[in-house]
């Protein structure tokens, strides 16, 4: 149950975040989550959507460079201490999280949150035997 | 003073009788001594006996810096390598470096165009010079040390970096002479200002820069800022090293040791001569070297010749500043730096492309500093940020290795390097010379 996610490579000048978007924009390609890591000289925008294949396809035809990498979506109680209760549990288990970020929408009052995961099969055996709800690129796409 | 009147002031007819003198046993010499430049002479249908006079010299082949590729390590060497007591080492365009060896005879030689270097400048007999060029495989430090001593100057060898220690030997010791590069000396004027000191004040009067090019109003930067009388000189290890050409207190041109080292301007393109005062390519012939003479070696550097007497008594021709290049290589604080060798490098990192650009910049009163642009294929491209700059770090690091000085590597999107008639540009130089 992972769901997609799209990393583009950001050379550190100006406007080039909004080339992204317009180019996403113009192919009716929305945008559901997005974090950018950024380093002195260059950035990491990545971006989960609701048409993957469309996004890679476009950017590609305009000379970004992106890949795919496969993340896990995870609701959180949307209250004090939802995030580091999931956070204790995947510590407990010796889960190593690379990064991760929050989506702009939910779908119910739960709070909805992108692991990139060390081990992400490791990380969803643990997920579901803890009994988080792990979301699904389905879901994903109909926000 | 003139170091050595009988050759710096000779008169030309005279002059050419050495040099024809010199041509012929050179030729003879390398013919015997050296099957690559016999097979080189023979090719062009060239024996011994068909060079008679210094004017015969056009007849024989150029020599090329792929020749000493072609033949590293020892190919071109014309004495035995017993004989070879010193061995330097530059970059070569790919791969293997350049190397040259001297026999005690070659670092005599050294020693006295050093010694007429460092007269020509200003020194005296008795002075003390700071030598604050890199001692080791490169020529500049060494170069200096053997003319220091052979002219009698108190030699303080600092070698290169450590710009505190420096200007505090040069508070507590008083040297009257610099020699370093021209960057060099404007980034310890940035430290002595750092730490309090009045650059002015300072008690260098006279420098000897070289290893880069550098422009007319860099003179003028470094005259001000340390109150020194800046002179620029010229070598390269091919011919021996520092002690080629060196500009006398006047600054009309840099003289140029014509007994030695006979110079030809020519046409990079068609190998002809052109007339004095007309840009062109520098071509060095060692008349007398032993270890690796070389015959009309194309140094790639542009200048122009002027054979009128200089007002300061000497009648060695003097060339002009370096105009440019006739390829793409660029010197970087002493360092030559071919665009070939970072390809080189990209290629052999797995993933990585030959997709790169060079920018050289000299940002206000600082060293040259490199950065490297790698355009990012998608085969690299990594949405984890650490792996990328791992990609980074590496890419760095091998260039260092190869390059021997520090780069910035930054990583790109791919097309984003200009690209002129579908070549692209390996080589941004934003230095202001």
């Amino acid at each position: 149950m992972k769901i997609t996610q799209i990393s583009v490579f950001l050379e550190n000048r100006k406007g080039r975040l909004f080339e992204v978007c317009s180019v996403l924009g113009k192919n009716n390609v929305n945008i559901r989550a997005l974090t950018i890591a950024e380093t002195e000289s260059f950035g990491v925008l990545r971006i989960v959507v609701d048409k993957p294949d469309i996004c890679t396809k476009v950017l590609k035809e305009n000379n970004f460079v992106a890949n795919i990498t496969h993340v896990v979506a995870v609701e959180v109680d949307d209250k004090p201490g939802g995030l580091a209760d999931v956070l204790k549990i995947l510590s407990d288990n010796d889960v190593n999280i690379e990064y991760m970020y929050g989506f702009m929408e939910k779908f119910s009052d739960k709070a909805l949150l992108v692991f990139r995961f060390e081990d992400t099969d490791l990380a969803q055996k643990i997920l579901n035997k803890n009994n988080i709800r792990i979301v699904t690129e389905t879901q994903i796409r109909g926000l | 003073m003139i170091w050595n009147e009988k050759f710096e002031c000779a008169n030309q007819t005279e002059l050419k009788k050495v040099q024809s003198d010199y041509l012929r046993k050179l030729i003879a010499y390398i013919y015997k001594n050296c099957p690559v430049y016999k097979e080189k002479l023979d090719a062009s249908n060239i024996s011994p006996d068909k060079i008679k006079t210094i004017d015969d010299i056009v007849k024989l082949p150029f020599t090329t810096k792929i020749d000493m590729r072609d033949n590293y390590p020892f190919g071109l060497f014309s004495s035995s390598q017993k004989d070879v007591l010193e061995i330097h080492v530059s970059s070569g365009t790919t791969g293997n470096p350049t190397l040259v060896g001297y026999t005690r005879d070659d670092i005599k030689l050294w020693s006295e165009v050093m010694a007429r270097t460092l007269c020509c400048a200003g020194a005296e007999p008795g002075d003390t010079i700071q030598i604050a060029y890199g001692y080791g495989l490169f020529t500049g430090g060494l170069g200096f040390h053997y003319g220091a001593m052979e002219m009698g100057l108190r030699i303080i060898p600092t070698s290169s970096g450590q710009t505190r220690r420096q200007l505090k030997i040069m508070q507590d010791f008083k040297p009257r002479i610099l020699a370093c590069t021209p960057s060099y000396a404007l980034f310890m004027a940035d430290d002595a200002k750092d730490i309090g000191l009045d650059p002015r004040q300072s008690s260098w009067e006279i420098g000897v820069f070289g290893a880069e090019p550098w422009s007319e109003s860099i003179r003028k930067e470094i005259e001000q800022i340390w109150n020194m009388s800046a002179t620029d000189v010229y070598g390269l290890s091919e011919i021996i090293g520092p002690g080629v050409a060196q500009e006398c207190t006047y600054k009309q041109g840099l003289h140029i040791y014509s007994d030695v080292f006979y110079p030809e301007i020519i046409d990079p393109m068609s190998g002809e001569l052109v007339p004095p005062g007309q840009d062109g390519e520098l071509v060095i012939t060692t008349l007398t070297k032993q270890a690796i003479p070389l015959i009309r070696y194309r140094t790639r550097d542009i200048v122009s010749i002027n054979y009128e007497k200089c007002r300061c008594g000497r009648t060695s021709p003097r060339i002009s500043k370096i105009k440019g290049r006739t390829d793409d290589m660029i010197v970087v604080r002493g360092i030559n730096v071919f665009p070939s060798q970072i390809e080189h490098v990209l290629l052999s990192i797995d993933g990585t492309q030959p997709h790169y650009q060079i920018v050289v910049d000299r940002k206000a009163h600082k060293l040259d500093e490199v950065e490297v642009l790698v355009e990012v294929e998608e085969k690299i491209f990594s949405d984890e940020v650490k792996k990328l700059r791992e990609l980074q770090d590496k890419i760095k690091k091998e260039i260092e290795s190869v390059l021997s000085i520090g780069v910035k590597v930054t990583l790109v999107e791919p097309k984003t390097i200009e690209r002129s008639m579908g070549k692209s540009v390996r080589v941004v130089d934003k230095r202001t010379i």
